[in-house]
């Protein structure tokens, strides 16, 4: 494998677990922005406050690492994406504020009017976001993002049928992602009721997506010929694999092994991912931009990937052992309907 | 790798700059508490588990939940200036993004530890032995640095580029060792992360400060007071020294910037050291000189030759010569403001074990916040528009590096509009959750363990 290969990879890691962690960061933003009214939805956000307040600064740190390596292994492809995709990239930035920032501003007030306006836009910058990012990678997909600095079209590029399903398909598989982890954390709180409301919403989410999915396939047939060709081919083994977890997952959720269910959720997800870069190797801009001919010089690959494989071996335990202590330890106060915030 | 920058007549750099300029200004003062809170929160944490005093404990976990929401909105605000780099600059990174893309790489990683152990440390809080956790925040600090560092490193070359080959005009060899460490990044980064810790030092001080003013005399806001102005007081001194190599670095290498910052408009042997000012028509008018005073600064020798404006051609030259130079010498002056507070505060501890009695003293602790954040702003603008025309000096400039795409300017507002709503609303937060729970007078374990954190 070429160390441009590896960097490939490296990057599409990333993208992979932005797309687990990340995504049902957002999902959850998703949930609770259906929750319902304040006192009916109050057991759910705070169920989704808990979940992932310790964890989503770092699982948002994803999209960063995203970014740096494709701008330092791949400074091409990096001018190419963000000056064509200029406008969702920016919304999604914007979105990545906005829900940031007001989760934590939300944790911080008391007002009852107060948490409500924050939670609006938390709730509302999740859904943003996930959709801009996924319908600027289906700007990417559909073939519609030339090489070169600001060579594509800053609206067709990502309002185009490819790009809207990609980013109906983002929201709505985040929301999935979410849904089934939270039916495990709901668990654990020993409240019933919460379980199956976000087991409803798991099952409800995933089998919206496989059909958007489904339809998805069909318009990348008309809209991005060599993709499509690329999944039914090459890429088969792995949509297959996709299709028959994401199946079994709603089996095992269905069955309430919810633990199950998560790690086939997330392997349906990953598969899809995995199947996109797949079909389009060895481009990175459909047909036109391939790894080798975008890579950064020899000396830069190799730096970078050995600081990145060195930063690993501090990161995984790092990362294990924050998943570990919110995920083991009994939750104290989760089931209190309206936390108290300190204040402070 | 031949994608160069072919630019159209539509590019529109001063939306670009102006948005780049203004989410920069903004993401540093949070970068700031980023960077220095977690060494003010872990020191109190320290010291309340040694002699169980619960001001110590009451303190660490007020900063510790300060810092819980500067970092989220910190965070959120450094994502978009990735965003940017590409949205705005394409033209920058797909020709240079090799080259300055090992620190940032290895900046991620600083963010990854970050953001894991404060989700560790501050949720961790009441789970974790008191050991444990505090061992659990020194990677927070430790990697808050080291990403100041990295990315002053890229910063660093975009003034003194380094560390790579150009053969008809295509980049065909990096080190990107070299570029990282390129001729700035010593003065830079240590500059910079001397300031980060100030700004945290006088900006928690004067917040205490202004409660002394209103009469909260009692242990925990005289602690919340000198802890952190102690800790800037000291820094101080290694600041102006740092700054003096900066502005030695500058005298070498740009000497273009010095020029500006020195409103200095014609080569002179003997240049005098210009204080204030204001420049236009190529002279610099009113200023308070001090005769030989650069050469002696820049050179440390009285008859040394210092390059002038003139010897750049027009179209090279920084167009705002004033601003470069008052940014520079506000920011020298208050540096010297912030020596003189700590001294104060010397002489009095030396002579009476206390700080000094007068309210002038507080008022001077309570400016000394804004002050220092005023400094560090004032520095990167010196910095950034010093080097105009070149986003990468000599090498490339901003009109070339910026993204063609049309409709650049609407993205310039919305991004006003958001830290707009955000600047206020930060402001509001911040100040409800000092007043939600008042201090006590006399805190107690209870009060402590009442506090959480998250
Ligand atoms: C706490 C804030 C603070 C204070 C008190 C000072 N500075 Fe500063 N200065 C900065 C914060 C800063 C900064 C914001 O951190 C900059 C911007 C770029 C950099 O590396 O540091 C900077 C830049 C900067 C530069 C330009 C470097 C370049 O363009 O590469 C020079 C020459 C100085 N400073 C010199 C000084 C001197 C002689 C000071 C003496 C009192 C001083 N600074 C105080
Ligand atoms: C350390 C990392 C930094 C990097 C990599 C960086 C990079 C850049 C880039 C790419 C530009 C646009 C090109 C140009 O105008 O030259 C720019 C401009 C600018 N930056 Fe920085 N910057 C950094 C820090 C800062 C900070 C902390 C400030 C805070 C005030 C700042 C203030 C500005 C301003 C005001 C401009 C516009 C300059 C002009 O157009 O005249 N920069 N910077
Ligand atoms: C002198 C300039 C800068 C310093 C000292 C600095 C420092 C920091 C620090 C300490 C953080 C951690 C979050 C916080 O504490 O608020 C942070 C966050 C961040 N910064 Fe900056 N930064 C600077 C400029 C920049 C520039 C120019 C960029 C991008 C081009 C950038 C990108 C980011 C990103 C993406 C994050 C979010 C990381 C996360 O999610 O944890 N920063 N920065």
């Amino acid at each position: 494998m070429t160390l441009a290969n590896v960097l490939a990879v490296i990057m599409w890691v990333g993208v992979t677990a932005y797309a687990l962690f990340g995504g049902a960061d957002f999902g959850a933003g998703f949930w609770d922005l259906v929750a319902g009214r304040a006192e009916a939805g109050a057991a759910r956000r705070t169920l989704i406050e808990h979940s992932i307040g310790p964890v989503w600064e770092a699982n948002h740190v994803w999209l960063i690492f995203i970014l740096v390596v494709m701008w330092t292994g791949f400074p091409g492809l990096f001018g190419a994406v963000a000056s064509t995709l200029w406008i969702p990239l920016t919304v999604a930035a914007l979105g990545v504020i906005g829900r940031g920032s007001a989760f934590a501003f939300r944790k911080s007030v008391t007002a009852r009017w107060q948490r409500r306006a924050f939670g609006a836009a938390f709730a509302a910058s999740s859904v943003i976001t996930p959709f801009f990012l996924g319908a600027a990678a289906g700007g990417v997909a559909a073939g519609r993002v030339p090489p070169g600095v600001g060579q594509g079209n800053a609206v067709t590029s990502w309002w185009n049928p490819v790009s809207v399903l990609t980013g109906a398909l983002a929201v709505i598989v985040c929301a999935y992602l979410a849904a089934v982890y939270l039916t495990a954390d709901a668990r654990r709180t020993g409240d019933a009721r919460l379980v199956g409301q976000f087991r409803a919403c798991a099952l409800g989410a995933g089998a919206v997506a496989g059909l958007i999915a489904a339809v998805g396939l069909a318009v990348l047939h008309a809209e991005a010929p060599t993709l499509a060709h690329g999944l039914a081919n090459r890429a088969l083994p792995l949509v297959v694999v996709s299709g028959v977890a994401g199946l079994a997952a709603l089996i095992v959720l269905f069955l309430r092994r919810f633990l199950i269910a998560r790690t086939a959720a997330a392997v349906a997800v990953g598969a899809v991912v995995w199947a996109w870069a797949l079909a389009e190797y060895p481009y990175l801009l459909a047909g036109r931009l391939t790894i080798a001919a975008a890579a950064a010089t020899h000396s830069v690959l190799l730096a970078t990937s050995i600081s990145l494989l060195a930063g690993a071996v501090l990161l995984i335990p790092s990362l294990t052992w924050l998943y570990v202590i919110f995920q083991r330890e009994p939750r104290r106060n989760v089931a209190a309907p309206e936390r108290t915030p300190a204040g402070g | 790798m031949t994608i160069l920058a072919t630019v159209a007549a539509t590019a529109d750099p001063v939306a670009a700059r102006s948005q780049m300029g203004l989410s920069l200004a903004w993401h540093i003062i949070l970068a700031c508490f980023g960077v220095g809170l977690p060494g003010l929160v872990l020191f109190a944490e320290w010291r309340g588990i040694r002699t169980g005093d619960p001001v110590y404990r009451l303190l660490a976990r007020r900063w510790a939940r300060a810092l819980g929401l500067l970092f989220a909105v910190g965070a959120v605000s450094g994502t978009i200036l990735s965003i940017e780099m590409g949205v705005l600059w394409s033209g920058l990174m797909s020709r240079w993004g090799q080259v300055i893309g090992l620190p940032f790489a290895i900046e991620g990683i600083a963010f990854f530890i970050e953001a894991i152990f404060l989700g560790i440390y501050l949720y961790g809080w009441d789970r974790l032995s008191p050991r444990v956790h505090l061992a659990a925040g020194v990677p927070i600090f430790a990697a808050g640095i080291a990403s100041a560092f990295f990315v002053v490193c890229a910063n660093a070359w975009m003034n003194a580029p380094a560390g790579y080959t150009i053969v008809h005009g295509r980049l065909v060899g990096v080190d990107p060792l070299a570029a990282m460490f390129n001729a700035a990044t010593g003065p830079e980064t240590v500059h910079m992360i001397l300031a980060a810790l100030m700004v945290t030092g006088f900006g928690t001080a004067s917040v205490y400060g202004v409660a002394m003013l209103r009469g909260r005399r009692d242990r925990y806001h005289r602690l919340g007071m000198l802890i952190p102005l102690t800790g800037g007081a000291l820094l101080t001194v290694p600041q102006i020294v740092a700054g003096d190599w900066a502005a030695r670095m500058v005298a070498t290498d740009q000497p273009t910037k010095l020029a500006a910052m020195e409103g200095l408009s014609r080569t002179t042997r003997g240049a005098p050291e210009s204080i204030g000012g204001w420049y236009s028509g190529g002279q610099l008018h009113w200023a308070l000189r001090i005769p030989d005073g650069l050469s002696m600064l820049a050179r440390l020798n009285p008859h040394a030759s210092i390059q002038g404006l003139d010897a750049t051609p027009a179209a090279d030259r920084p167009p705002l010569v004033t601003l470069v130079h008052l940014s520079f010498d506000t920011m020298v002056g208050i540096g010297f403001g912030l020596l003189a507070l700590g001294l104060w505060l010397a002489l009095w501890w030396w002579r009476r074990q206390d700080f000094p009695g007068s309210r002038w003293f507080l008022r001077a602790v309570a400016v000394s916040g804004v002050a220092t954040v005023v400094a560090m702003e004032l520095g990167w603008i010196t910095t950034e528009v010093g080097r105009q025309p070149w986003i990468v000096y000599r090498v490339m400039k901003v009109a070339n590096a910026v993204n063609p795409e049309p409709g650049i300017q609407y993205g310039f507002w919305a991004v006003v509009a958001i830290y707009a709503i955000l600047t206020v609303v930060t402001i509001a937060v911040l100040r409800h959750l000092t007043r939600a729970v008042p201090v006590p007078t006399e805190p107690q374990d209870a009060d402590v363990e009442s506090y959480q954190v998250t």
